[in-house]
């Protein structure tokens, strides 16, 4: 069967290749950027770009626990690189935004307070912060229980991310709304897990 | 009458063809030199062809900036036709050649400042919207003009997707019409006016951000009434009717005090963004008017 293969190839194949290619993406992005390849406004682009796929990786780390429930598909060696990767990207998201697009602190400080979208951005970060600290084993080992509550955040923090992208465009573009339903139905799926686990 | 307007920026601001038909491929076998750009973003010299053109939005071909330029090409300019309606003297269907032959196409190189808080510096070819309007013959109790986009649902992805509703629609106060600064375009460097950017014909408002510079223009109409615009109709808060360029008043989402030069690469510096994004001259048609209440 196909689940069982995948889960054999996953055996074998180490997750540690996650964050070298996430870095040779945000690398090459930043170098088309540079040369012309983004188009004639790369700031915006590339700010664009790591910030998406931020959220996508993201919402990748949310499927690996229903993946691994209801298809069997075990790829959770796979998790901790999906989100530490994805945390790398939002703060190149934020760094571009910072030092390339607003240029000034004081206005980054005023946007963070005056504009709701960057305001919920902001506090996604925020979130995000202390998941990627406590991402290595020696805290999953010391914090026990607490890490898997702690962990939890990653929903707020997400659906905040996804929020944030869905207040900053204009009219009804397809993609943020993508990325919103994809989580608010991995949401609903975590719930129900959480529930029938309470139940039996 | 043509020539009632003065340029600032001048032939000298414009760049010679063989430089901005290279500066793309130059800035991109430069690489890293490119961080000498930002001197580009301060300056009016205008935008490069390929910046124009690649560079869009045009939401009947899809959101994003790079879209309509990959989409745009499938948009039907042959026989096109201009419904002239309302308050008019002369109301029919025109063509190109019967609404615009004879006046005197000028180039207009012009500051575009995005709501999106980007600009660009544009040498337009256009003839002033006065003209046109003086040749249909507007009634004396006409007050405002509405325009209207083309849909041709079947060439365009984005109407497919009913990003926003369609048709796309835009108004002027009659004043702000006859303005000697309000064009009627019908290319840019000389050249005919890429789909993109609104072929075969589009307004341009250089005193207003961007959007109330409708493209391919089929219908217009002289009212007594303050016509709808499209944004202002999804996001009245937002998006006022009005839209003079203002940086003294905010989008409710962003700020509207800068504004980076689209083509100054990935470390262009931001520049101050002007109040009527620079043309002065226009500030006595607001006299007496509250800017921050009307935006």
């Amino acid at each position: 069967m196909i689940i069982d293969r995948i889960n054999r190839a996953a055996r074998k194949i180490p997750a540690w290749p996650v964050y070298i290619v996430g870095s040779l993406w945000a690398g090459w992005l930043f170098w088309l950027g540079l040369t012309g390849g983004l188009g004639p406004e790369p700031i915006n682009t590339l700010e664009r770009e790591y910030g998406s796929t931020a959220l996508q990786l993201l919402v990748a780390g949310l499927c690996i626990t229903p993946l691994r429930r209801y298809a069997g598909l075990n790829l959770i060696k796979y998790r901790r690189a999906l989100g530490v990767t994805a945390f790398f990207f939002v703060l190149a998201h934020l760094t571009i935004w910072i030092v390339l697009d607003v240029q000034s602190l004081s206005r980054v400080w005023e946007d963070i307070l005056k504009r709701p979208y960057v305001t919920i951005g902001m506090a996604s970060f925020v979130l995000l912060v202390p998941l990627a600290i406590t991402s290595n084993n020696i805290s999953v080992r010391r914090m026990g229980a607490q890490w898997r509550s702690l962990h939890k955040l990653t929903y707020p923090a997400v659906l905040m991310g996804s929020v944030h992208f869905i207040w900053l465009v204009k009219g009804w573009p397809i993609e943020p709304f993508v990325y919103f339903g994809a989580i608010v139905v991995l949401f609903a799926v975590r719930l129900d897990v959480i529930q029938r686990m309470s139940r039996g | 009458m043509a020539f009632r307007w003065k340029n600032d920026l001048t032939e000298k601001d414009i760049t010679p063809k063989q430089l901005w038909l290279n500066r793309r491929q130059i800035i991109a076998a430069a690489g890293a030199s490119v961080v000498g750009m930002p001197a580009l973003a301060q300056s009016l010299e205008p935008n490069t062809l390929s910046d124009i053109r690649s560079y869009n939005n045009y939401y009947e071909f899809g959101t994003g900036k790079e879209d309509p330029a990959q989409n745009a090409n499938k948009l039907d300019t042959s026989n096109w036709t201009i419904k002239v309606d309302g308050l008019v003297d002369n109301p029919g269907d025109y063509s190109l050649a019967d609404l615009l032959g004879g006046l005197s196409v000028e180039e207009r190189i012009y500051r575009f400042r995005c709501v999106e808080a980007w600009s660009m510096v544009v040498p337009w070819n256009g003839v002033e919207l006065a003209d046109v309007l003086n040749r249909v013959g507007v009634k004396s109790s006409a007050k405002y003009v509405a325009f209207e986009t083309v849909v041709q649902p079947d060439n365009m992805i984005g109407v497919q997707r009913r990003v926003i509703p369609f048709p796309y629609v835009e108004g002027l106060r009659l004043d702000e019409a006859r303005h000697p600064l309000t064009l009627l375009a019908t290319g840019i460097y000389g050249e005919p006016m890429a789909n993109q950017n609104g072929a075969p014909i589009r307004l341009v408002v250089p005193w207003k951000y961007g959007f109330k510079s409708i493209k391919s223009i089929v219908r217009i109409t002289l009212t007594d009434k303050q016509p709808p615009a499209t944004w202002n109709l999804i996001n009245a808060r937002e998006y006022g009717f009005y839209s003079n360029v203002n940086p003294n008043v905010s989008h409710p989402r962003w700020s509207q005090a800068s504004e980076r030069r689209i083509g100054g690469g990935l470390f262009a510096s931001r520049q101050d963004t002007l109040m009527f994004n620079g043309y002065d001259e226009v500030a006595s048609l607001y006299d007496g008017m509250n800017l921050a209440e009307n935006f």
